[in-house]
């Protein structure tokens, strides 16, 4: 964990509500994919935790849905702001995991982190697929970002006003992966697990005090015992978790 | 050079600034981020007798100037950590430590401080008496039965024993008179108060378990006006815990009599808040004319005992 004043570099609509927030952080570099930064806003006493999207060079990106006090101050945020934040926070995807075709599945704003993972796998050679779900084509984020680190990036909207139409669980056929990699809402990825035969890996979210493991305000029950999501999560093997 | 060194119920302190219970683990998860050596010691998670999972998941909303957590007390149980996360704190800290021992009958609060008194690092215990997230009716809100749970304890521990009361007491002198009357050494003043918070969307408390202990800067005054009211009554050792973030609510909590501070929720957000206040103690004492810690000790109490 490292404590850093990040400077915001932009802090785009990128989709209806959504917006991506880019951050100079310096030296600071994501050692793994999956892992997220706490940042302190001066208006909400507890700090905002959200999953790396993407890293170039020392600036990082997250992504985030406008949805209470917190994320709407975020939205006022203007180049050269800066945000106290702690990074480098939770484990992780594994990537020596993956094998030759891993499969990304993402829901929503889930979506963000596994664009740092499709890069950095594509980076050591997998041949990476990607299914990213949304509600509508409002929704849509980050396809063009996947597009340039996978074989095949598959799209789907729950309303058919973009992509295929249906779940992600509805375009998960033929997909012959060797691994899985999945972030979305829980119920995404609870249907997910039960269509998907073979080994993964899920990100979880909870809500959070501290986000260092300090709290034990996260801590949930896997077959594994008992885990704090900030810190032996967020990202939990398939067969750990307790649906 | 001020002196930050305090006395806290014949336990010597470098400086009076105390990570809280419940917020600082059995300081394994700080221990890689400073150096644990300059806190003027740790307050470790409450430990009941048998491991405990806590409570459901949310455990943790928030509120205007703070927090609420229900976390239930999470813990290894007090073998553990008498056997074990004890003897592995030494190697990060080398100074004594504040166990606070929890527990759901008298046998039980009996066990777990006779196993905190015999660890050679544990310097002061703690009877949490108060714990907001947990069911059952609190000992701590019934000066008869505080008494006799507090004199049963005593016979048992010869550490300096201080009780952790909640301070929503009707009348918390009469709890704290029933305690010393028990055998307390003193008091840390305060438990985390009980609060709620509702989601209008899913019309019901955001936190699983209904209500969760607040903490954070809203609940300083309550915190200080808990110290005040009790050593300005009976000019026993008090830590005073609730809402501090500064070095100047450090000052103003041994003004009302605190000669130690715990620092909680502030940890939770900024993981270094104990160091930056210890770093800044010093010239705020300075600032307000004071030549050593020790001196502020209650010097805002009230002299005439009522």
């Amino acid at each position: 964990m490292q404590n850093i004043t990040a400077t915001v570099v932009s802090n785009d609509e990128i989709a209806d509500r959504i917006y991506m927030m880019k951050l100079d952080v310096g030296e600071f570099h994501v050692k793994t994919p999956g892992q997220f930064i706490n940042i302190k806003l001066k208006t909400r006493f507890l700090r905002r935790p959200f999953s790396v999207c993407d890293q170039n060079g020392g600036v990082l990106s997250v992504v985030y849905r406008e949805v209470g006090a917190g994320t709407r101050d975020m939205t006022r945020a203007k180049a050269g702001d800066c945000y106290d934040i702690l990074a480098g926070l939770g484990n992780g995807f594994c990537l020596d995991n993956s094998g030759k075709r891993p499969l990304l599945i993402g829901g929503g704003v889930g979506a963000a982190p596994l664009l740092l993972l499709a890069r950095r796998l594509a980076e050591r050679g997998a041949e990476v697929a990607a299914v990213l779900g949304f509600n509508r084509k409002s929704d849509v984020i980050l396809t063009d970002e996947f597009a340039k680190y996978c074989v095949r990036v598959a799209v789907t909207t729950a309303d058919g006003s973009h992509g295929q139409k249906g779940l992600v669980t509805d375009a998960l056929g033929g997909a012959e992966c060797t691994y899985h990699y999945v972030c979305g809402p829980r119920a995404m990825m609870k249907a997910v697990a039960e269509r998907l035969p073979g080994d993964g890996e899920y990100s979880l979210e909870e809500r959070m005090g501290c986000g260092f493991g300090a709290c034990l305000g996260c801590t949930c029950p896997t077959r594994g015992g008992h885990k704090r999501v900030c810190k032996e999560g967020p990202v939990l093997a398939k067969g750990e978790i307790i649906w | 050079m001020v002196d930050l060194g305090v006395e806290l119920a014949g336990l010597r302190l470098d400086n009076p600034v105390i990570p809280s219970s419940g917020t600082f683990g059995y300081g394994e998860d700080y221990a890689g981020l400073y150096d644990l050596n300059i806190l003027g010691s740790i307050a470790l998670k409450g430990t009941t007798a048998e491991p405990r999972r806590g409570n459901p998941l949310p455990r943790i909303a928030e509120c205007e100037g703070g927090m609420l957590n229900s976390i239930g007390l999470q813990n290894p149980g007090v073998d553990a950590v008498a056997d074990e996360l004890l003897p592995a704190l030494k190697a990060h800290f080398n100074k004594k430590v504040i166990a606070n021992a929890c527990g759901f009958s008298t046998e039980e609060y009996v066990y777990v401080a006779k196993r905190f008194d015999a660890c050679d690092n544990v310097g002061l215990i703690e009877l949490n008496v108060s714990c907001p997230n947990v069911s059952g009716r609190s000992v701590g809100g019934d000066p008869n039965a505080l008494f006799k749970l507090v004199s049963e304890v005593r016979k048992h521990v010869s550490k300096p024993l201080l009780i952790k009361l909640s301070p929503l007491a009707a009348d918390l002198s009469e709890i704290a008179a029933a305690a010393i009357e028990g055998g307390a050494d003193g008091f840390t003043l305060i438990n985390s108060p009980t609060g709620m918070r509702i989601d209008p969307v899913r019309r019901s408390p955001v936190l699983a378990n209904g209500r969760g202990g607040m903490s954070g800067k809203m609940v300083f005054p309550l915190a200080l006006r808990a110290v005040y009211d009790v050593y300005s009554r009976f000019r026993v050792p008090v830590i005073g815990v609730g809402g501090i973030s500064s070095a100047e609510d450090v000052v103003e909590m041994m003004l009302a009599g605190a000669a130690a501070v715990e620092v909680g929720a502030a940890n939770l957000v900024d993981p270094f808040a104990c160091k930056k206040i210890i770093e800044s103690l010093g010239p705020t004492l300075e600032r307000f004319g004071f030549s050593s810690a020790r001196e502020v000790v209650g010097l805002a109490a009230q002299t005439s005992k009522t």
